[in-house]
């Protein structure tokens, strides 16, 4: 039984294998190789010199890196803070409503987020939803909050928080009743119980939504672009023009590798700590 | 529990904000997309729904639909059967790289899906493919169906595998098995990887950006023309591919209600 187990496991584990092969570990490998070539080249035929990558401090293009890296670590923090008692809730208080509100972020996913984010350019602008009604209202109006940092971690923030909510709400319901009613028992305070009970048994939530959030926002795009006008650039922008407008292959290519580097190696460590039989419910 | 009836009013009134906050950008969008005025602006003077029959009669609009349904059907299709084998190796079969393989395929879900669509592009180019609508197909699939996997995995997780030993046991072979009895108890799961599927296809653009060459999918027009040179068509644009997912997803959970309002009655009958 368990010879064909291991037969079985291995030739159904073969398609998605093949397309993750061919479509995802070699394009990386042709993005490592294209980085180190010589600048404005389209072939990988030519010798290697590395001079993409002096371009990334010589031309300053590590303040994008620098910019993309806070702004998603604002963002995260934000996500953990305003997704916790939404989570908990999910988790421990909400009975059906858990469900309408699942149904309810879920299908917020489906709709294009460039979609969303320019309904929020339609709602924040000047004469839009928001300061439109209230200028014809008062007579008051403001200048809209468009095009600036804080924007464009709204925007994250936004984009982001159904990646947050569900591993926390899944974290969070890990953390046994019992243990936190004999804190509590035991005269523990509220922030005692917080602190010390559930963070603790929530981590992995924590970890798995923390690092999905930071990795997506690090290399997002649409954001910085619809909402942010060009207050500041993202890397991902970076990536782009550089392989669009400026014809550099070797240069987006050595960019993206610097991203890459920086988002694979979280993504590796927040993957090697999580034990996906047990998040997904295995019974046996 | 010990949650007072205060602080659960206070986190249902929370769960509703988060909600609205979620859809508030699309109710602008939907008024912005029945005003009459070529430039917007708040509070619409006038309704019309012009634009929507300009959007029904452009032949670029029925272009970006056809190739954005076309894309999203066969990432449908080839998600499917992917991730009905994947679950299998992700969940039911004990073998020895298993958990290498679980975390294998969570990696492109992690990975920043612009620089995946640029990476295609140049294994593209260095392959001497020239990028279609069917590379994009190849793009949505490296993010799709791992996600996929991961849904029909979770209905495998809860499948008792002695159903199938008592199959083996009595002879059947192995493809016997997986048609009759490890299909049907995992249609639910691929039924809901084909709905996820599907409506990720549609809605994504940042795979599709390097990804379709010449051709464009609707969100692809959509972000071109919200970055640069506006067109009054966004918002409505924009609403129809809405209202096209909202519909399917609709239409999902009736027929779910239906099979299951229909076994209901034939258990009561029996």
């Amino acid at each position: 039984m368990n010879r064909l187990d291991g037969k079985l496991g291995f030739l159904s584990a073969l398609p998605l294998a093949l397309v993750l092969l061919l479509s995802f570990l070699a394009p990386l490998v042709v993005v490592a190789l294209f980085s180190i070539m010589p600048p404005k080249v389209f072939s990988l035929a030519n010798m290697p010199d590395f001079s993409a990558y002096s371009l990334f401090f010589s031309q300053g293009y590590y303040k994008s890196l620098l910019w993309s890296l806070g702004m998603a670590l604002c963002a995260t923090v934000i996500l953990v803070v305003l997704c916790w008692p939404l989570a908990y809730a999910m988790a421990k208080v909400f009975g059906r409503f858990s469900l309408i509100l699942t149904v309810a972020v879920v299908m917020s996913l489906f709709v294009s987020e460039n979609i969303r984010l320019f309904g929020w350019v339609l709602t924040l602008m000047k004469g839009g939803l928001i300061e439109g009604h209230l200028r014809s209202w008062t007579g008051v109006g403001f200048e809209g909050p468009l095009y600036s940092v804080p924007i464009i971690i709204f925007g994250l923030v936004y984009v982001y928080l159904p990646f947050m909510l569900f591993p926390l709400a899944q974290g969070i319901s890990m953390v046994p009743d019992d243990t936190r009613q004999a804190a509590y028992d035991l005269g523990a305070s509220r922030w005692q119980v917080l602190w010390q009970i559930e963070v603790p048994l929530a981590a992995p939530g924590i970890v798995v939504g923390s690092l999905l959030s930071f990795v997506l926002a690090a290399g997002a795009l649409a954001e910085s672009k619809i909402l942010g006008g060009q207050a500041v650039i993202a890397i991902a922008d970076d990536v782009e023009t550089a392989f669009t407008f400026g014809q550099n292959w070797p240069l987006g290519s050595a960019l993206s590798m610097i991203l890459i580097v920086i988002i694979g190696g979280l993504a590796l460590f927040g993957v090697s700590k999580v034990d996906l039989d047990a998040i997904m419910g295995r019974k046996r | 529990m010990s949650t007072s009836r205060s602080t659960r009013i206070v986190l249902y009134v929370y769960g509703v904000i988060v909600i609205a906050f979620l859809y508030l950008p699309l109710v602008s969008v939907g008024f912005a997309s029945v005003s009459q005025a070529r430039y917007l602006s708040f509070p619409i003077k006038r309704y019309s729904t012009k634009w929507y029959g300009e959007a029904m009669a452009s032949s670029t609009v029925s272009e970006l639909l056809t190739t954005s349904l076309s894309v999203a059907v066969l990432v449908t299709v080839i998600s499917v059967v992917v991730a009905f084998f994947g679950a299998l190796a992700f969940a039911r079969y004990h073998w020895r790289f298993r958990t290498t393989f679980q975390k294998l395929i969570l990696l492109p879900i992690f990975f920043p899906q612009t620089v995946l669509g640029l990476a295609l592009l140049m294994w593209f180019n260095s392959l001497g493919i020239i990028p279609t609508w069917k590379t994009a197909v190849v793009a949505h699939l490296v993010w799709i169906a791992p996600i996929a996997t991961l849904i029909v995995a979770i209905r495998a997780y809860s499948f008792d595998p002695a159903l199938e030993e008592a199959a083996r046991d009595m002879g059947a072979n192995t493809v016997t098995i997986l048609r009759e009895i490890t299909l049907p108890l995992l249609m639910p799961g691929l039924v809901s990887a084909g709905l996820f599927a599907f409506l990720l296809s549609w809605g994504n653009f940042p795979l599709s950006l390097f990804t379709t060459g010449a051709d464009s999918t609707l969100p692809e027009w959509l972000y071109a023309k919200m970055v640069s040179g506006y067109s009054p068509l966004v918002p409505t644009l924009g609403v129809m591919s809405v209202v096209g997912s909202f519909v399917l997803i609709l239409a999902a959970f009736a027929v779910a209600w239906l099979v299951r309002v229909n076994r209901d009655a034939r258990v009561a009958q029996d």
